[in-house]
């Protein structure tokens, strides 16, 4: 219907909307809410558009910015993994906004066209990293959307503009290694677009000029996706940020960082000097590896249930470097299964953070008791259920892709990545648990005499989408063979 | 070696700014220092992709009638120069920000001093 328009159209409608929604306060009080939301909307049916036909007719769908061919002008690409992705982020907006329709007017009071705005920004921004095919042109998107998380982590509590400080000095270190990076190849290769640098790449052995730039660009993006030694920014942010920005910083955020490290380490640069000639692969595993215990040891020290899931995120991002780092078929299904699973697991414990938040005050598991599980019956199920998954019980969806992880690593005869799942698994049984334990069987102090709590449910916009995304947690679960085999088969780099 | 680093010489400035800009960033404990330390950061960076495209006896990249253009030494290629200018609005965009996250953390706690700060957060 729309053409070859339909890859463009996702960057513009979000840049639109993020312009837009400062314009239209002037109307009713809702009307930036339901911009951004139908943004969203419009952002899904753009991308579920572009994924379906890159996927039917098996060929990437290319877009030359002003008609300008490439290598001279800026290309976007939809092909299955970038379409796959957008799809992901842009569903993902549409819960999260859904969730957030009045706990961001109540939590972040007047703030509400700023946090419209950022959020459309940011989008933006993700997408475009998600579909260019231009090395600067991402490093302009990657800092794009990366203000716009300077700024939804900065709305937030007292603390959030610390937090947001440090991201932001962090973030931008990032940023820059990863444009240096790109300067070193651009003098070497004498070309900015991935296609081009690939094939050149691929046909002659590296100079030590682009190998500093594959570390390079490989460390300013582990700092953006809060690979374990560089992870150092997270966790504060995810903590001191409003409900809602966390709950769509947190699923999409590092994600797309995830995708940018499968994007030059499988596509660009030659995979099979990236595995053997220089072991970045082996250390992407080794800090992967560390952060997933790192992560979990730290979540099971913590007092307050939006600090614990922000750890936990720490060592998430790790199975997804794990599995990057394999650089084998199944370690690439097992890290992009895994990116689908753990944002709509993240995001729907999230969400229930927000929602506690809104019915507690806080987040803080001291004052979680057995009466949460009588007032919050649904909410308290999807938490459960969210809690299942990411420890990886079957049939949730975690199980498959940590077992995919775990095949991935038997057949590379590599045995102790499968302790290390099997050690992460198991804390992150210990700090769920502790959790589910205060829910359901910890009594109220003192619940003899008072009379048991009344049935005080969030409102159905905010249940619904927890419900929805947890449910379909399930459906992940049950239909992750089709998923693998008609979705993430097809994404797998030619050389494979 | 003496010819190396004389032939270099821009690049060992750039590699000494970039180490200066990392040190004020990780290392000194203001917050408004933290942020100079993160513009001289960028700044090296920006004057590695400049020095890079440029050629001794080049000129603009537009057509002169007294020099070949057959021959690419005559010519700069404008590319890196227009992605700098890109780099410095980028830059320019992050440096607002970094000020105004400042202003609120002042707003907050009435220091920008990172101990105090830390000490005011508890």
């Amino acid at each position: 219907m729309t053409g070859d328009h339909s890859v463009v159209l996702i960057p513009v409608i979000f840049f639109t909307a993020a312009l837009l929604v400062p314009l239209c306060r002037r109307g009713s009080r809702r009307w930036p809410y339901w911009v951004a939301l139908v943004s969203s909307l419009l952002g899904v049916a753009a991308s579920g558009e572009a994924l379906w036909r890159t996927l039917s007719t098996g060929e990437a769908i290319h877009y030359h910015l002003a008609g300008w061919r490439p290598p001279m002008g800026i290309e976007l690409i939809a092909d299955p993994l970038s379409a796959f992705f957008c799809l992901l982020i842009t569903v993902v907006t549409v819960f999260v906004l859904w969730h957030g329709r009045s706990l961001v007017e109540s939590e972040t009071p007047g703030k509400a066209v700023p946090f419209y705005s950022c959020v459309m920004l940011l989008l933006g921004g993700l997408s475009g990293i998600l579909l260019t095919g231009d090395l600067f042109n991402l490093y302009v998107f990657l800092e794009i959307s990366s203000i716009a998380g300077y700024a939804l982590v900065a709305i937030g509590d007292k603390r959030a503009p610390v937090a947001s400080f440090r991201y932001l000095i962090l973030g931008t270190i990032g940023a820059s290694l990863y444009l240096l990076g790109v300067g070193f190849l651009f003098m070497t290769v004498g070309s900015l677009n991935m296609g081009d640098i690939a094939s050149v790449l691929q046909t002659r052995a590296m100079s030590p000029v682009e190998i500093s730039a594959l570390l390079l660009i490989v460390l300013g993006i582990g700092v953006k996706m809060a690979l374990f030694p560089l992870h150092g920014w997270l966790v504060d942010a995810y903590t001191h940020a409003s409900s809602t920005a966390t709950s769509l910083i947190a699923p999409i955020g590092t994600k797309v960082a995830a995708y940018v490290l499968i994007r030059a380490l499988f596509y660009l640069f030659d995979t099979d000097l990236v595995r053997e000639g220089i072991p970045v692969m082996n250390a992407l595993a080794v800090m992967g590896a560390v952060g997933m215990l790192w992560g979990g040891v730290l979540a099971m020290a913590q007092t307050d249930l939006k600090r614990m899931l922000a750890f936990s995120s720490v060592g998430h991002v790790g199975y997804i470097a794990l599995g990057i780092g394999l650089a084998s078929p199944l370690g690439f299904i097992a890290a992009v299964l895994h990116t689908l699973n753990h944002s709509v697991m993240k995001a729907v414990l999230f969400l229930i953070c927000g929602s506690l938040r809104q019915k507690l005050g806080d987040n803080a598991l001291d004052s979680m008791n057995n009466s949460l599980r009588l007032r919050m019956p649904w909410t308290m199920a999807a938490f459960t259920l969210a809690a299942i998954s990411m420890i990886g019980l079957p049939p949730t969806a975690g199980f498959f892709s940590k077992w995919y992880l775990v095949l991935g690593s038997l057949e590379q005869g590599k045995w102790h990545w499968v302790i290390v799942i099997v050690l992460s698994s198991l804390f992150s049984v210990v700090y769920f648990f502790r959790v589910l334990e205060r829910v359901y069987l910890r009594p109220q102090e003192g619940a003899e005499e008072e009379p048991a709590p009344a049935r005080d449910e969030s409102r159905p916009s905010m249940l619904a989408p927890v419900l929805i995304l947890s449910a379909s947690l399930l459906l992940l679960g049950l239909g992750n063979v089709m998923i693998v085999n008609h979705l993430i088969r097809p994404m797998l780099p030619a050389g494979f | 070696m003496v010819d190396f680093i004389h032939d270099n010489y821009a690049y060992w400035a750039i590699m000494l700014l970039l180490v200066i800009g990392l040190y004020g960033m990780l290392m000194k404990k203001n917050l408004i220092k933290k942020l100079i330390g993160m513009v001289i950061f960028q700044n090296s960076i920006i004057i590695l992709f400049v020095t890079a495209a440029y050629k001794w006896g080049a000129t603009v990249p537009v057509v002169d009638p007294g020099r070949s253009t057959d021959e690419i030494a005559n010519y700069l290629n404008p590319l890196p120069h227009t992605l700098m200018l890109t780099a410095i609005v980028v830059g320019v965009a992050i440096v607002g920000v970094g000020f105004a996250i400042v202003i609120s953390i002042y707003r907050n706690f009435q220091t920008l001093e990172e101990p105090e700060l830390l000490e005011r957060m508890k």
